[in-house]
């Protein structure tokens, strides 16, 4: 029986080999034959001749998650070649370059070889030597469709798309795509037993990456200004801001930008001039990672404590220190959400696909101007430098910007006495004024060190708690402007996950596998901190509850500890921190691993 | 310092300005600083610099860093809004406020450890980056608010009240203005008003950054007879490369200059800056000229100041990137938001 749109194909390449756009280009065929996919790349923190991954996989049930095992390895790579050939699954596929012979250890008896002649192909072919290097990965891409059954006219019309306006590289493309396809149809019987099929799965749906996403959000949410150093893997946030910007924030009349990206010297002055905007009145973000988060701990005190709106985007990486650069995970919670010294919260959001993405990248700057408060949203690698499908973008053109509680000339004009830090609705969030709003009311002086409600400078322990307390009370009125979770049932069954992120990827693979074994679960998705009333409820409401988190300290399960108040007990962690996707399979055995102890506690599952 | 409330009462025969304002419009809070302090000079002399001017003291936004400078804005211009942010980060502070809105006065205050030490590195990117604004240095060479340490602008061989002496080279903060780029840079002294009031209007109405090296003894900490940021130290050594006169955009001039040795100086809005009675034929415009005269009053001990640099042909950060006219915080909706059927497109080149 052969595979039909359910398998895992993984490219193995060498970095600054031109690897990159041929491998998205066979990720975007299967895409466009309606097929679930979902690619990850895995590369290294380095510009030319190391190590780097594309992995494919193919899911006609929609898991999107990576799956441990692959089917189909494109083997180009001599430094890690054995290595890849050992990943491969038995009954599965190397695809390799046969012009120089594969070397004795690496013959596995239970894998099939697809040696072709990659480099002598491209040698007779093509006369320029940088062609011969890069046309060798669209040979190999070539082949795949033969062997995958990959719509030939899929792949021809990705090329005329690529190339539009190089209409020069167009014929050589797809000369090479037919080179490959023809060497594999006559030599191999094609297609292999992996197959494609063309569905219709992905209408309506477009395939984005995070950071892309979060950079458009930016624009539509109405920021004006970026402030940035550049730091992988947060760089294409604002890349991404730019190129959006160039195309739809050029004022027609004028021709003059209605933006403006400034590359700081580090991340402290990236997020101070977001900061000095967002006091101005202006929407600004800055985007980072782990690092730069750590730098910009003092400014977040200080936003914290003078209200000033300010959006961060933490596209996380692993950690501590340098850590692992070019991978991901979900490691950055408690420097977060406790960011900076002293009492301090800081709103949080958890986006889990590029959608969301946009959507929160958007509603994060309604959200700070609201609450006068910084909003980090918590992207990471995986959702920002990976494409993933999800459903398409939309907008609603009745809302508008929510600018929160800022006085206008005639409101202050109508005032008796303007007070910066009063709450005067009982909600924790006072008024704000612009510079230069009004000839002579509604001037403060902002400042990071205690004051009183109307910003003066006090040291009065007991005017200073006041303040932060009224600070506190803003933090309780957050949660109606914060995305609820999701929440599939409140007490259907007695074993629940708590999850966020990229984890969002593998939950439906699990819940499906585990129920075929009798074992159900309710789901929780969190979206935002701090946490709704729900949450601590679900947790309660439950025997136990895993919580599902990338990082080595279950750093979310402490989070709940502290802000939930519940017990050690109705928690079990479960945790990946390899710098790779967490997967179903891995969630699945631990899940199935706590079963006898479970039995032995008396919390049998349901 | 004092812990009297500062008193309501107010002279019936103040002087109104253009826009009929008095000297008490322009004033902060009462100051908290050690009586004595140069800072509190500066002060004054940024009260009657705008009052002079008929600044609308609301359109001025005043930002500083931390330490005994970055109090200052709390001294002057109660009607303005201050920012009082973290240590060394005024200028990005000051920058993103500054792209926020184009159309306010900015004026920057900071201190030698705020702006040398630890601000270092954004002081010499805000430089780079042209921010239209007046940036104040109140430069004592001492950490007051610490209690009287080293700062990187203490003079080789400057001793603090304890007896400390500096082994190190210092920063001169006016030289390297210039040789960041700077567009208006001039060095002054708090305790000679009359070169101060003129530069601070030239530098509030200068299009581009503009930055001025105030020495502001520190009475407390830094005030000894080796000290070279102290009163007699400085009155001793002090230099006026040129007698500064700032004559604002609607006045007539009225002062009788010499032809033969004045310069003037026009600004962009029509503004006029007579500098005379040089003695020297001192050329502002020439950065390297600037340099050599600094250094070389160095080299004998001496302090030039006055209107060391002008460069108005350069432009400000908003020029250099072409923004909208309006301010960015006017912007709604309707400027910004490209809305649902430009959405449709982009979603069409994710297919």
């Amino acid at each position: 029986m052969p595979k039909v749109n359910d398998f895992v194909v993984k490219f193995a390449n060498v970095n600054g080999s031109g690897s990159a756009s041929a491998n998205n280009m066979f990720a975007k065929a299967v895409f466009r034959m309606g097929i679930p996919v979902s690619p990850h790349n895995i590369f290294p923190s380095n510009i030319q001749g190391l190590p780097t991954w594309y992995e494919v996989r193919i899911s006609e049930d929609s898991y999107l998650g990576r799956r441990e095992g692959v089917d189909l390895m494109v083997a180009m790579n001599e430094q890690t070649i054995k290595e890849d050939i050992d990943a491969v699954v038995p009954g599965g596929f190397v695809l390799f370059d046969s012009s120089k012979s594969l070397s004795r250890d690496l013959i596995r008896d239970d894998v099939s070889y697809l040696p072709i002649p990659l480099k002598d192909i491209c040698l007779k072919e093509f006369d320029k030597p940088a062609q011969r290097q890069l046309f060798k990965n669209i040979v190999y891409v070539g082949a795949l469709a033969a062997f995958l059954n990959i719509d030939f006219k899929v792949l021809t019309e990705l090329v005329s798309d690529q190339f539009r306006g190089k209409e020069k590289l167009i014929l050589p493309n797809i000369h090479a795509l037919e080179l490959g396809h023809q060497y594999a149809s006559e030599n191999f019987d094609c297609p292999l037993p992996l197959q494609l099929k063309s569905s219709d799965k992905n209408n309506n749906k477009i395939l984005m990456d995070g950071n892309t996403a979060v950079g458009l959000g930016c624009v539509y949410g109405g920021a004006t200004i970026a402030s940035w150093y550049p730091l992988t893997p947060s760089t294409s946030v604002v890349d991404s801001f730019g190129k959006y910007c160039k195309r739809l924030r050029i004022d027609p009349g004028s021709g003059k930008n209605k933006f403006s990206i400034i590359q700081a010297e580090d991340e402290l002055a990236a997020i101070g001039i977001a900061i000095g905007a967002g006091w101005n009145g202006a929407r600004a973000f800055t985007a980072s990672s782990g690092p730069g988060v750590s730098l910009m701990q003092e400014f977040l005190g200080l936003a914290y404590f003078s209200e000033v709106p300010v959006v961060l985007f933490n596209i996380q990486r692993v950690g501590p220190s340098t850590g692992m650069p070019t991978r991901t995970q979900q490691g950055d919670l408690l420097c977060c959400a406790y960011a900076s010294h002293g009492d301090t919260k800081q709103i949080l959001l958890f986006p889990s696909t590029p959608k969301e993405c946009f959507e929160f990248a958007a509603n994060s700057f309604d959200i700070a101007d609201r609450l006068q408060t910084p909003v980090i949203v918590m992207s990471d690698l995986e959702l920002g430098m990976n494409e993933q499908i999800c459903d398409q973008l939309v907008w609603d053109d009745s809302k508008a910007y929510d600018r929160g509680k800022v006085l206008s000339e005639e409101q202050l004009e109508e005032m008796e006495k303007f007070g910066r830090y009063q709450d005067v609705d009982g909600d924790g969030i006072p008024y704000r004024t612009y510079p230069g709003t009004h000839p002579h009311k509604g001037s403060y002086f902002t400042r990071g060190s205690s004051h009183d409600a109307n910003a003066a400078y006090t040291e009065d322990g007991n005017v200073y708690a006041e303040v932060m307390d009224r600070i506190a009370l803003k933090f309780e009125t957050a949660l109606q402007y914060l995305p609820e979770p999701e929440i599939s049932d409140m007490s259907r069954n007695r074993l629940g996950i708590i999850y966020f992120g990229t984890t969002a990827s593998a939950i439906q693979e699990v819940l499906d596998s585990l129920s075929k074994k009798g074992i159900a679960l309710d789901t929780l998705r969190l979206k935002a901190f701090p946490f709704h009333t729900s949450v601590k409820e679900f947790i309660n409401c439950h025997d136990l509850v895993y919580i599902i988190e990338q990082n080595r300290d279950a750093q979310l399960k402490s989070l709940l500890k502290i802000e939930c108040n519940t017990n050690e007990d109705q928690m079990h962690s479960i945790l990946s921190y390899n710098g790779v996707l967490i997967t179903a399979q891995h969630i699945e055995r631990e899940i199935l691993d706590s079963m006898p102890a479970l039995e032995d506690t008396g919390n049998i599952p349901a | 310092m004092s812990y009297i409330r500062k008193p309501k009462f107010q002279h019936p025969e103040l002087d109104e300005n253009e826009i009929g304002l008095t000297r008490r419009d322009y004033e902060g809070t009462l100051t908290t600083l050690c009586g004595g302090c140069g800072h509190d000079s500066i002060s004054a002399a940024i009260i009657q610099a705008a009052a002079e001017m008929s600044l609308e003291p609301h359109k001025v936004a005043k930002i500083s860093g931390i330490g005994c400078s970055s109090k200052i804005p709390s001294y002057f211009l109660s009607k303005a809004h201050g920012f009082n942010s973290v240590h060394g980060r005024m200028p990005s502070v000051a920058t993103g406020a500054n792209i926020a809105n184009k159309d306010l006065f900015y004026v920057g205050i900071s201190g030698d450890g705020d702006s040398a030490s630890i601000g270092l590195g954004q002081f010499c990117h805000i430089v780079r980056r042209r921010i239209n604004m007046l940036y104040i240095v109140a430069n004592n060479g001492t950490y007051g608010l610490t209690k009287g340490q080293l700062s990187a602008t203490a003079d080789l061989g400057s001793k603090t009240k304890s007896g400390e002496e500096s082994l190190y080279d210092n920063i001169d903060m006016a030289t390297l203005a210039i040789e960041l780029g700077a567009s208006f840079v001039a060095r002054s002294f708090s305790g000679d008003k009359q070169q101060l009031i003129p530069l601070l209007q030239a530098g509030l109405t200068h299009k581009g950054f503009a930055f001025i090296d105030v020495i502001s003894p520190c009475v407390t900490f830094n005030n000894t007879d080796f000290s070279t940021h102290g009163y007699k130290n400085t009155w001793e050594n002090y230099i006026a490369l040129s007698e500064v006169d700032f004559v604002p955009m609607r006045k007539e001039i009225t002062t009788a200059y010499d032809a033969g040795k004045d310069k003037e100086i026009t600004l962009h809005d029509g503004s006029v800056i007579h500098l005379h009675k040089t003695g020297t034929d001192y050329d502002p415009y020439d950065k390297e000229n600037a340099l050599h005269h600094i250094n070389e009053h160095k080299k004998q001990g001496k302090i030039a100041t006055g209107l060391l640099y002008i460069n108005q042909s350069t432009s400000d950060l908003h020029e250099l990137q072409d923004t909208v006219d309006k301010p960015f915080n006017s912007l709604g909706n309707h400027d910004l938001c490209p809305g649902n059927e430009v959405l449709k497109d982009i979603n069409e080149t994710f297919r």
